[in-house]
């Protein structure tokens, strides 16, 4: 009995210090390169639910979260559908998730997010993060925000995060073209050189 | 500046009331157009900006972040401000580093800054390898908008994050001993 009640103590110690020590790390507890990420159900724009395991062929995914109004998504619009209209039949189409909450960005709501797929032309699907549960869990902070997974045995690998390319002005200007580096090498049963980039964006509004 | 205003306002009100509006109208133009042509830009790339980033001078730095296109910057900007005003005699300086895109500056910057009266020291980033500043900022920051930075000589926070003004004060407050 004695023995019990100092399992429970010490369990009770240890958890309470975990979850102190968990709520001062500010860092993010998102995906890390290498990590399985977790499938899901979001609706898209016309209506139906998407999840990764919907699509059989794929060899992988270029998660994309975007949303109508940060002008950085803004400005990557075109080179998002570009690289799903290269990659998709490639085995790595693009699936672009709109995670803001839509009381403070009311202009990300659904009809808005199914003007501007028509405007754009976009053939990827556009999901609603409704309730914001995906993105937290992949650790996305910002739009745009980029996460390459590949399907293995083991489910979908995350192999690069991080930003398209290296100049969000002038998509001619560009010198590195991560996401393209990362599929290709992917696609080439290569490792990603580059894992992780940096990019400013507009925080996910919650 | 002022006493000009006060002059114009006592002309204004000799007027009949109609005319009065109108000139008003005009003038609030004008003054705005005046403060945009005054308020010089600096624009620099990230190496040019880095050193306002570690003065050694014997201050608190207080360094923002911001773009007039994103909402939650513009709407913690004023506390920014008030920590400027209020702080001045405690030795802080605050910096606002502006993200807006290049063909923004003339059109949406500067009468941003003049319409809101900003009072804090204003640069403008503009570099779009943010891959290699990024990290140089703050090992931890994703690259979201606002940020902040506060340092003197020997301590450094960075913050991925909005602020309210009691929280800013708080911060800054550490750095006070």
């Amino acid at each position: 009995m004695k023995k019990v009640v100092k399992v429970i103590l010490l369990l009770t110690i240890v958890f309470g210090f975990w979850s102190f020590s968990k709520s001062e790390k500010t860092t993010n507890n998102g995906y890390k390169i290498g990590d399985v990420v977790a499938d899901f159900k979001l609706e898209n724009i016309d209506g139906k639910m998407v999840s990764m395991s919907d699509y059989k062929e794929a060899k992988g995914f270029i998660i994309t979260f975007t949303c109508n109004t940060c002008p950085y998504a803004v400005a990557y619009e075109d080179r998002v559908e570009g690289l799903n209209k290269m990659y998709a039949t490639k085995g790595y189409p693009v699936i672009a998730i709109m995670p803001n909450n839509i009381e403070v960005k009311p202009d990300d709501n659904m009809e808005s997010m199914q003007e501007r797929a028509k405007e754009k032309g976009f053939t990827f699907p556009y999901l609603m993060d409704k309730g914001q549960r995906v993105y937290p869990q992949f650790g996305a902070t910002k739009t745009p925000h980029i996460y390459v997974v590949k399907k293995t045995d083991k489910g979908n690998v995350v192999k690069y995060i991080g930003a398209i390319d290296d100049n969000y002005q002038d998509a001619n200007a560009v010198k590195n073209k991560y996401v393209e580096d990362a599929v290709n090498a992917l696609l080439n049963g290569k490792d990603v050189i580059v894992k992780e980039t940096k990019a400013i964006g507009c925080s996910i509004k919650v | 500046m002022k006493i000009n205003v006060l002059l114009l306002l006592v002309l204004f009100s000799a007027c009949k009331q109609e005319e009065k509006l109108q000139i008003e109208k005009n003038d609030l133009v004008k003054v705005q157009e005046t403060n945009v042509e005054n308020r010089d830009l600096t624009v620099y790339n990230f190496d040019e900006l880095e050193p306002l980033l570690n003065k050694k001078e014997d201050k608190i730095y207080v360094v923002n972040f911001w773009a007039t296109w994103c909402a939650p910057c513009v709407k913690e900007l004023p506390y920014f401000e008030a920590l400027n005003e209020d702080y001045k005699s405690k030795n802080i300086e605050v910096l606002l580093v502006s993200l807006d895109f290049p063909k923004q500056y003339e059109t949406r910057l500067k009468p941003f800054i003049a319409e809101h009266k900003l009072k804090s020291e204003i640069v403008v980033l503009n570099d779009v390898d943010s891959n290699t500043w990024i990290p140089k900022v703050d090992k931890e920051w994703s690259g979201a908008i606002p940020a902040t930075i506060i340092y003197n000589k020997s301590k450094r926070a960075f913050y991925e994050k909005s602020f309210n003004l009691e929280e800013l004060k708080t911060e800054v407050n550490k750095f006070l001993k």
